[in-house]
C-alpha cells in the first residue's frame, strides 16, 4: 500500500509539472507581448518593461522563475487590469467551490438513491422513469439546460432573482450544474446495485433470514457504491468545466466565470494562473479518489 | 492401397446398425421432394455482422434513433439546395436590403417583404423566423447542425485512426515498447483534458494560418485547431482499449499458426487482430461522435469554438441568450438539435453495444 501511495502522489507531481510546463510554453507561443498597445511605446519603454517583468530573459529561466514565483502563491498580474492574480482566485474561488461541492453532494446523493431505487424495482414503473430522464439528462448540455432554467424560473416565473450571493440563489446553479453527473452517477450506480444484488453474500444474508431493509442498507448498498467512488474523480473535473458555462449563465462571479471572461479578453497570463490552478485541483481530486477506491475495496489490487 | 477383403467386416453382437445387404432395391422408394425438404433443417447460415444487424433491427430504441438521425442527416443535405437563402446572406428585398427583417418570428413576414408578396412576389417563408442581423435562422440551424456533425464524426475518424495505430503497436510488440507507450498514455490521460483543450484552441487560433486558396484555409483555423485538439488528446483511449484487445486477441491459436507460416506482424495485426477487435472499435468510435459533439458546443459557448460567421448548434445557443427574454425560440431551436443528436447517437451506441458487444452475449 505504501508504495502504491509513493507512486501515485509521485506520478500526480510529474503530471503538474507537465501541465506547467505546456501551459507556460503555449501562453508564450501567442504572438504579440504584453505590452503591444494600440498606441506604439518606445522602445526604451518596453526593454524598461521587459526587464522589470524579466520578459528579457530567455523563455526556460522565465519558466523556472515563474514556477517559484507560483510556488509562493504569486500568479503575477493579470494583462486586462493589472490586478493580482493570486487576489482574483483568492476572492472567486470560494464562491465556486461552494457552487461545486454543493452540485457533487446533491449528484452523489440523489444519484445514488435513483439508481439503487431504480434497480430495487426493477422493470417497475419508478425504474422506468428513471432510466427515462438519466437518459435524457446524459444529452442535454449543461449550458442548454441552465439557459432553460434561467429563462423558465428567473424570468417568465420570477421565482428567483438572477444572482445574487444568497443562498437561495444558489438553487438553480446547483441544479443545472449536478444534472449529468446525477444522471450519470444514477446509471452507475444502478449496474453496480444489480450487480451487488445478484452477488453469493446476499443469497447468504436471505438465506440467514435477514430483514430486507437490513440487505439493502448493509450488505447490498455499501459494496454499489464502490464504483461510484470511482467516478467521482472524472465527475470533479467535469464540474470544474461544468462550472465556467453555469457561472457565466448565472453571472455568477466565481472562478470559473472569470476564466471565461479572460479567454474572450485574451488576457493570457489569468488563463495560464487559472488552468494551473484548477489543473492542480483536479489532480489532487484524483489522486485522493483512486486512493480512497484502494482503501474502501481491498479486493482491488495494488498495482 | 491397401487390399480391400471381400467379406464384409464382422458385425458386432450388440450393433444397431442396419444390414443392408437383406434388403433388395424394390423394398426402398426415392423420397418426394416434401420429405426432403422436411429433413432440411439447417438455419441459414449467419455472420457475426448479420447477426448483430439483427439484434440491433429488433432494439426500439436503436431503430428510432436511426431513423432520427437518417432524418436529420436528410434535412440537412436538402434544406440548404430548397432554401434559397445562405447562413451568412442578410436578407435583401429585390436587391435592397432589408431591415425591419429583424428577430422575426417563426413564419413571419417583414414589412417589407409583405410589400413585396402583396405586389405579387414570392418569398419562401422563414421557417425559424430570423436573427438579430436579419439572416434566416432556418438555414443558420441547418448549417449549425452540419458543422457540429461534421465535427464530431471527423474528430471520432481522428481518434480512431490515432488511436488504433498507436495501441495495436503498442500492443502487439509487448514488452519495453509496450511499456513507455502506455507510460505516455498514462501521463496524457491523467492530464485535465477540458483545461489542455481550451489552451491549445486559444493558441492555436492565433497562431495557425494558412496559404489562402488552399482546403485548409477554407476549412478555417477554427475548425482546423479543433481537429488537432482533439487529435491530440482524445486518441488516448481508444488506444488503451485497443491494446487490451490485442493483449487477448494475440494470445490465441490462429495467431500462432499464422506467425508459423512466416506471415508479417502487419499482416498479422491488419487480417487477424482488427477484425476481431472490429466491433469494441466500432461501438466506442459510435460513442466518441456524442462526447466531440459536447465538447465543440462547450467550445463554442465559451467563444473559441467555429469562427462567426459560421454557426454551430453551440455558437448559435451561446448568441441567443442575449435576447433570450424576447426570442426563446432562438435557443429552443438549436437546443433541441444538439439533445436529439447527442440523445439518438448515445442510444444507438448503446444498441450497438448490446448487438455487438461479444461479452455480453448470453
Amino acid at each position: 500500500m505504501g508504495k502504491y501511495i509513493v507512486k501515485r502522489i509521485l506520478l500526480a507531481i510529474l503530471t503538474v509539472l507537465i501541465i506547467c510546463a505546456i501551459t507556460f510554453f503555449l501562453m508564450h507561443a501567442v504572438p504579440g507581448g504584453p505590452f503591444n498597445r494600440e498606441k506604439a511605446l518606445s522602445e526604451a519603454t518596453i526593454n524598461a518593461l521587459n526587464a522589470r517583468y524579466g520578459l528579457d530573459k530567455p523563455v526556460g529561466v522565465q519558466f523556472l522563475l515563474y514556477m517559484k514565483g507560483i510556488l509562493h502563491g504569486d500568479f503575477g498580474v493579470s494583462l486586462k487590469n493589472g490586478r493580482e492574480i493570486a487576489a482574483i482566485i483568492g476572492e472567486s474561488f470560494p464562491i465556486s467551490a461552494r457552487l461545486g461541492i454543493m452540485a457533487m453532494i446533491v449528484a452523489l446523493l440523489l444519484g445514488t438513491v435513483f439508481g439503487s431505487t431504480a434497480a430495487l424495482m426493477r422493470n417497475k414503473l419508478p425504474d422506468r422513469v428513471i432510466v427515462f430522464f438519466s437518459t435524457l439528462f446524459t444529452a442535454v448540455p449543461s449550458f442548454v439546460l441552465a439557459t432553460l432554467l434561467l429563462l423558465v424560473f428567473c424570468i417568465r416565473l420570477g421565482w428567483v432573482p438572477v444572482w445574487s450571493p444568497k443562498n437561495q440563489s444558489y438553487v438553480l446553479p446547483v441544479i443545472a450544474l449536478s444534472a449529468y453527473p446525477m444522471a450519470y452517477i444514477t446509471r452507475l450506480s444502478k449496474t453496480s446495485m444489480l450487480d451487488a444484488l445478484s452477488q453469493d453474500y446476499i443469497r447468504t444474508a436471505k438465506a440467514k433470514g435477514v430483514s430486507r431493509f437490513k440487505m439493502i442498507f448493509k450488505h447490498a448498498l455499501r459494496n454499489s457504491l464502490i464504483p461510484v467512488i470511482t467516478y467521482a474523480g472524472p465527475q470533479i473535473a467535469y464540474i470544474i468545466t461544468g462550472s465556467m458555462v453555469i457561472e457565466t449563465i448565472f453571472t455568477v462571479g466565481g472562478l470559473g466565470s472569470k476564466f471565461v471572461s479572460a479567454i474572450n479578453n485574451r488576457d493570457y497570463t489569468l488563463i495560464m494562473a487559472t488552468t494551473i490552478f484548477l489543473a492542480v485541483l483536479m489532480v489532487v481530486a484524483n489522486v485522493i479518489c483512486d486512493l480512497l477506491y484502494k482503501l474502501v475495496d481491498p479486493r482491488i489490487k495494488y498495482e | 492401397m491397401s487390399t480391400v477383403s471381400k467379406d464384409p467386416p464382422k458385425k458386432h453382437l450388440l450393433s444397431a446398425q442396419i444390414d443392408l445387404s437383406k434388403f433388395s432395391a424394390a423394398q426402398f422408394e426415392a423420397a418426394t421432394e416434401e420429405e426432403k425438404r422436411q429433413q432440411d433443417v439447417m438455419s441459414e447460415s449467419t455472420t457475426f455482422f448479420k447477426d448483430g444487424m439483427r439484434k440491433l433491427f429488433k432494439n426500439p430504441l436503436a431503430v428510432g434513433s436511426l431513423i432520427v438521425l437518417a432524418c436529420i442527416i436528410l434535412t440537412i443535405v436538402i434544406a440548404p439546395m430548397i432554401v434559397p437563402y445562405r447562413y451568412e446572406e442578410i436578407l435583401s428585398v429585390d436587391g435592397k436590403r432589408d431591415k425591419g427583417a429583424k428577430n422575426l418570428a417563426p413564419f413571419t413576414y417583414s414589412q417589407m417583404e409583405q410589400k413585396y408578396i402583396d405586389n405579387g412576389g414570392e418569398r419562401f417563408p422563414h421557417i425559424f423566423g430570423t436573427d438579430e442581423q436579419c439572416r434566416d435562422y432556418f438555414i443558420r440551424v441547418v448549417y449549425g447542425t452540419r458543422i457540429s456533425l461534421s465535427v464530431g464524426f471527423f474528430a471520432s475518424i481522428i481518434v480512431l485512426i490515432i488511436g488504433m495505430l498507436y495501441g495495436s503497436i503498442s500492443g502487439y510488440l509487448g514488452g519495453r515498447v509496450d511499456l513507455i507507450m502506455m507510460r505516455i498514455v498514462d501521463i496524457i490521460y491523467s492530464l485535465p483534458d477540458m483545461l489542455i483543450i481550451i489552451l491549445l484552441k486559444v493558441v492555436l487560433d492565433e497562431r495557425l494560418q494558412f496559404p489562402s486558396g488552399s482546403f485548409l484555409n477554407k476549412l478555417g483555423t477554427s475548425m482546423v485547431s479543433l481537429f488537432i485538439v482533439f487529435g491530440l488528446l482524445y486518441w488516448v483511449g481508444m488506444a488503451r482499449l485497443v491494446r487490451g484487445q490485442i493483449l487477448s486477441i494475440k494470445e490465441n491459436e490462429y495467431i500462432l499458426a499464422a506467425r508459423s507460416i512466416g506471415a508479417s506482424p502487419a499482416r498479422i495485426i491488419r487480417k487477424h487482430i482488427l477484425p476481431n477487435c472490429l466491433s469494441v472499435i466500432i461501438i466506442s468510435t459510435a460513442l466518441q461522435i456524442p462526447s466531440a459533439i459536447f465538447t465543440e458546443s462547450f467550445l463554442s459557448f465559451v467563444g473559441i469554438g467555429v469562427k462567426a460567421p459560421m454557426p454551430s448548434l453551440g455558437s448559435l445557443a451561446n448568441a441567443a441568450r442575449a435576447g433570450l427574454q424576447s426570442y426563446p425560440y432562438k435557443l429552443i431551436f438549436p437546443a433541441i438539435m444538439i439533445c436529439l443528436i447527442v440523445l439518438s447517437l448515445n442510444l444507438l451506441g448503446d444498441g450497438l453495444r448490446d448487438a455487438f458487444d461479444p461479452k455480453l452475449r448470453r
